[in-house]
Order: structure tokens, then C-alpha cells, then sequence
């Protein structure tokens, strides 16, 4: 693992482990744990997404989709078919994988304008599909009553042990993609966002790669889903709808899509924005995302994550 | 109740299909106009209609407007919001790539979706017909008077667009820019405004179709994203950048839709329409009448 990662690895582990300490002492904060689970949840997905944009060229805007089929999966497994919640979980990464197979490899032949509206489309399809298929989802109005998780007889209803779950699933994915990023598929896919056509000529195999990374990001999507399932405890499709996929695409792109860092800075930002910051803008919170993310694709095209070298390069030049 | 004849329940569904997919075809057709000029797709089309149709509500139902004059001003006020959105994300943005594009785009539609419903809430609007709300009988369907309505209108945005663009300098000018802005640029066209132009344009068209269906659809602020998911379709499926191909695509969409309501179920009517996307999508990415040379010199 390159130096600058280990270090913010490093960091981030501090970092975690100080905040439920300080979070939990302070009596106004203390629901900020339960946010940062969440965050977490929304980092996993993010994760992948930002393999797929920053990294591999290509946009999503249907990712909502398979953080669905997860939680559903998980969530009609574990009450109708009374399975292990960990088995359901990993039925849900790999049933969510083969349909991101199935859609990837027609979809990712497309570019542009038309991958991100037959991403977009299929999100759309997949959400239709949750509310109208009432006997298996419960339709609009969802279901409840999933159990909780246990590991080793330890039940993990419980915000810290739950916090604790979460983000060692997002640490351990974490130095996973980065591997992947520094692996010979991660500098393939970076030649592939540069120029598709140079790497094919290169004999880059630009599809397979693509489809890989598509597949990959859509599993990191289903096990975020079933954390999200079991912590929550209700499913309803409002949960995973169009305005969740575009706002998984902000959370990248505010904190940078080139750096996956950012994904976790973006989804920590706009996570803590929209959870508990915004609340005074109560339902008006889509027009803040809206500024925000215009503000930092015309001003910061690179994301949070280039502010301080940015400021830096200000302050040399004045 | 008399139970419908089955000719009556097919001219029904027909007229609600025409209706609805004629306003497909004018998203279509506005995504067209900015795509041939700019290669982008403006994932903001689908809040221009919403636009269109609420404020209309404001200056028919709100302010008490005599129509006509309402639905002029609500066109002029949405061409001004496109206008406004060419000249600050689109044109300082200067050889961004197609990533960046599409993120701005989307972001200007949330920033709408949000303004429209921090002015309007929630709720759906309505406004009544614009001429009486006795329906017409054909072949023992009710016809709502506003379908007549949005069929002539329809069809007169689409003719007069077609001449613009083949008669006018203006809409010449456009088309050289689809062509080749660089060689546009070298005779003397001044490729900034027609990129201007062609959001306001599209802006307009987006308010027209806005304007025209509220009353027989309603209104509300979260409109947009579906309308542009379908008018995409439609435009894909007629070939981008084909105008004719666009209106025809998106009528036939309308159509299916609508008896797939009537037959199949009405929950899915929205997902056989985006099925159609993919397919079409996954298997002609040159749409149904596009030409299959010319498409494979453009980016998809």
C-alpha cells in the first residue's frame, strides 16, 4: 500500500475509534452515532461508485437500485424464508451481482449521455418494480419486523456495536479497493478514463475491465443494502428511489470523484448535511444538494479533496 | 353504467396515448435542439415542462391571467430560466468533459425541482381546460376538449420548428453549428449564441408542453425526472437529433403506454416505457429511424 493511503488509513482509525468516545460524552451529540452508521452504510456504496466514475470513466446514476436488491433480498430472506441474516446477505451480493452483470454488459457498451440514462432508466425500473410486486415486497407501504444481526451469540442491536460493524466492513473494503486501484486492473481502468481508444489499442481489454469494476461497485451496493436492512429494521421503496442514485453520484462528486477518499469525505458531508445540519430547511433540503453540487463542479471540478492542495497553490502564487 | 364497447375503450386509450405521447415528443424534440448544437444532454429538460405547468397555474389560476396572455408570458419566463442556465453552468464550463456536463446539468435540475417546490409545496396543480370541460364522443369515447388542444398545439411547435430551421438564418446557423462548430465558427457564426439560443429554444418548447398538459394531467414540482426519462426515450428511439424521428417515437411511446394502462396494468405503464429505453438502448442505439452511419461518429 502506498504511504499517503497508510497514513489516512491511519487517521481514519483514530478518528473512529475517538468518536464514539467524545460522541457519546457529549449528551447533544450523542445521535451522531447513529448517523455515522449510516454514513458508513452510504460509504460502502460510495466506495464502488467512485471505482466506477473516478476511476474507471463511467457513470451510474441507477445505484440506488442495487443498495435495494440488497436490502430486499436480505429483508424478504431473512422474514419470509426465515435464513441467517449473513447467509441472506450474501445471497443478496451475489444475486445483486448477477443482475449487475446482466445489465452491465449491454449497458457499458454504451457512453456518455446513454449509459447514464440506461442506468438511470433501470433504477427507475427496479424502484417500479419494489412498489408494484406487493406480495413480495409489500408495495408501497413496505414491510417490518426484520431481525436484527447477531454474531456469536453477541447481539449487535445496539448503536455501538452496530458502528462498530459498520465501519470495520468499510475499512476492510477500503484497503480492498485500494489494492484494486493499484493493482494491474486499477492502472488499466485508469488508462481507460484517460482514453478508452488508446488503452484498446494498447491491448487493454476496456469492456471486461469495465464490467468488472460495474459488477463489483453493484456488490459493495447490495452488502451496504443489508447492513441497512437489518439496522433499520423497515423496508419501504422510498428508500431507494431516482433521488437516492443521484444523490449517491453528489456525495462522489462533492468530495471528488478522482480520489476515493473523496467518496467517504462527500458521504460524510452530505450525509451529516442532510441528516442533521439541514433540518432547519426542513423538505428544502434538494435545493441546498442542488447548490452545493453546482457550486463544486463549476468552482472545485476536482471535489473537496483538492480544497487544501488548491489553497496551497493560491498562497504560493500570491 | 353503460359498459364501453371495446371500439370506444381502443379510441379511448388511443387519444390518451396521442396526448401523452405528444408531449414526449416535445421533450424529445427539446433534447434534440441542444443536443445538435452541443453534443449534451440536458438532464434539465424534464424540469422545464414542470415549469411550464406551474407557472401556468401561478399566472392562469393564481393571478387570474386571461389565458392566452398567461400561457405567453409562462413560455417567455421559462426561456428566460434555460436562458439563464446556458449563460451560467453551461457556458463557463468550457471543454468539460461528458461526466462533468452531465453532472451539471443534473444539478441545475435539482436546483429547480427544489426552487419549484419551495414556491409551490408538494401538491399537484391543476387549471381547467382552456376551452370548456364538455368532452367530445368519437366512436363512443369521451375525448377531452384540451387533447384537441395539445394535438394542434403540437403539431403547430413542430412545424414552425422545422421552419425555423430551414428557412431562417438563425435556425441555418444552428444547424451548421451540429455540423461542425469549428467550421461554423470559421464562416462567421457566432457558435456562442446559437448555444444560447438553442437552451432558450428548448426551455420554450419545454414550457409549451407544460403549459398544455397540466390541465389534463396536473402538476407537481417532481415531475421532471420521469418526463425527461421518457422524452430520452423517445428522442433515442427516433435517432438523436431526428426531429421527425422524435415526434413519431414519441407519440408511439404514448400510445403503448397508454394501452399497456388499459390492458396490462396500470402500475408498470411507466416501466414498459423505460424497457423500451433499454432495449432500444441496448440493441439500436441508433434509434428505430436513425441512421446507423451517422450515429457511429457521435459519442455515446
Amino acid at each position: 500500500m502506498q504511504k499517503s493511503n497508510l497514513k489516512i488509513l491511519l487517521a481514519l482509525i483514530i478518528f473512529l475509534a475517538l468518536f464514539p468516545l467524545v460522541v457519546l460524552n457529549v449528551g447533544a451529540v450523542g445521535h451522531y452515532l447513529d448517523v455515522m452508521i449510516f454514513v458508513g452504510i452510504y460509504s460502502l456504496i460510495n466506495m464502488g461508485l467512485s471505482l466506477l466514475m473516478g476511476y474507471a470513466g463511467q457513470i451510474s446514476l441507477g445505484h440506488a437500485a442495487f443498495f435495494g436488491l440488497g436490502a430486499y433480498t436480505s429483508g424478504i430472506l431473512c422474514t419470509k424464508l426465515s435464513l441467517s441474516p449473513w447467509l441472506a446477505m450474501v445471497a443478496g451480493v451475489f444475486l445483486t451481482a448477477l443482475i449487475a452483470y446482466i445489465v452491465g454488459v449491454p449497458s457499458l457498451k454504451l457512453k456518455g449521455h446513454y449509459l447514464a440514462m440506461a442506468t438511470l432508466g433501470f433504477g427507475v425500473i427496479v424502484y417500479i418494480f419494489f412498489n408494484e410486486e406487493v406480495a413480495l415486497t409489500g408495495g408501497p407501504s413496505g414491510f417490518s419486523d426484520i431481525p436484527g444481526l447477531t454474531i456469536f451469540g453477541l447481539d449487535l442491536d445496539n448503536e455501538l456495536y452496530y458502528y462498530i460493524l459498520v465501519w470495520s466492513l468499510v475499512l476492510i473494503i477500503m484497503i480492498f479497493s485500494l489494492n484494486v486501484i493499484n493493482s494491474r486492473i486499477g492502472r488499466a481502468l485508469r488508462s481507460l478514463h484517460d482514453s478508452e481508444v488508446a488503452a484498446d489499442a494498447m491491448g487493454v481489454e476496456t469492456s471486461r475491465f469495465k464490467i468488472m469494476i460495474f459488477v463489483l461497485s453493484a456488490a459493495y451496493a447490495s452488502l451496504a443494502g443489508s447492513l441497512y436492512t437489518h439496522y433499520v429494521g423497515f423496508l419501504s421503496p422510498s428508500s431507494f428511489d431516482l433521488f437516492l442514485s443521484i444523490k449517491l453520484v453528489m456525495m462522489v462528486v462533492v468530495g471528488g470523484m478522482h480520489n476515493i477518499w473523496g467518496a467517504l469525505l462527500g458521504t460524510w458531508l452530505l450525509t451529516f448535511l442532510g441528516n442533521e445540519w439541514l433540518h432547519v430547511f426542513r423538505d428544502f433540503d434538494i435545493l441546498v444538494y442542488g447548490a452545493v453540487l453546482l457550486a463544486i463542479v463549476m468552482f472545485l471540478p476536482e471535489g473537496l479533496v483538492d480544497l487544501s492542495p488548491k489553497m496551497r497553490r493560491l498562497w504560493k502564487r500570491s | 353504467m353503460e359498459k364501453i364497447s371495446l371500439l370506444g375503450q381502443l379510441t379511448q386509450y388511443f387519444f390518451t396515448g396521442v396526448t401523452v405521447g405528444s408531449i414526449y415528443a416535445l421533450v424529445a424534440v427539446g433534447f434534440n435542439i441542444i443536443y445538435n448544437v452541443t453534443e449534451i444532454i440536458n438532464f434539465a429538460q424534464g424540469e422545464f415542462v414542470m415549469l411550464g405547468g406551474l407557472v401556468m397555474v401561478f399566472l392562469a389560476a393564481a393571478a387570474n391571467l386571461p389565458l392566452p396572455l398567461a400561457f405567453v408570458l409562462t413560455v417567455a419566463a421559462v426561456t428566460g430560466v434555460g436562458a439563464l442556465m446556458e449563460r451560467f453552468t453551461i457556458n463557463p464550463l468550457k471543454n468539460a468533459t461528458v461526466l462533468t456536463m452531465i453532472i451539471v446539468t443534473i444539478a441545475v435540475s435539482i436546483v429547480l425541482k427544489g426552487i419549484a417546490m419551495f414556491v409551490w409545496g408538494k401538491d399537484p396543480y391543476i387549471i381547467p381546460p382552456f376551452s370548456g370541460s364538455k368532452p367530445i364522443f368519437i366512436l363512443g369515447a369521451a375525448i377531452q376538449t384540451q387533447t384537441l388542444w395539445v394535438l394542434l398545439i403540437t403539431a403547430v411547435v413542430v412545424v414552425l420548428l422545422s421552419l425555423f430551421f430551414k428557412k431562417t438564418r438563425y435556425g441555418k446557423a444552428m444547424l451548421a453549428c451540429a455540423d461542425d462548430p469549428e467550421a461554423a465558427r470559421l464562416v462567421g457564426i457566432r457558435v456562442n449564441s446559437m448555444i444560447l439560443i438553442s437552451f432558450a429554444l428548448s426551455a420554450a418548447i419545454g414550457a409549451v408542453a407544460g403549459a398544455i398538459i397540466t390541465p389534463i394531467s396536473l402538476m407537481e414540482y417532481d415531475r421532471g425526472a420521469l418526463l425527461a426519462l421518457k422524452g430520452f426515450g423517445a428522442a433515442v428511439m427516433g435517432g438523436l437529433g431526428s426531429f421527425y424521428g422524435a415526434v413519431v417515437a414519441g407519440i408511439f411511446l404514448g400510445i403503448i403506454e397508454s394501452f399497456c394502462a388499459g390492458f396490462i396494468s396500470s402500475g408498470y405503464k411507466d416501466a414498459v416505457a423505460l424497457l423500451i429505453l433499454l432495449l432500444v438502448l441496448y440493441v439500436r442505439p441508433s434509434g428505430l429511424f436513425g441512421n446507423v452511419e451517422a450515429s457511429k461518429i457521435k459519442e455515446f
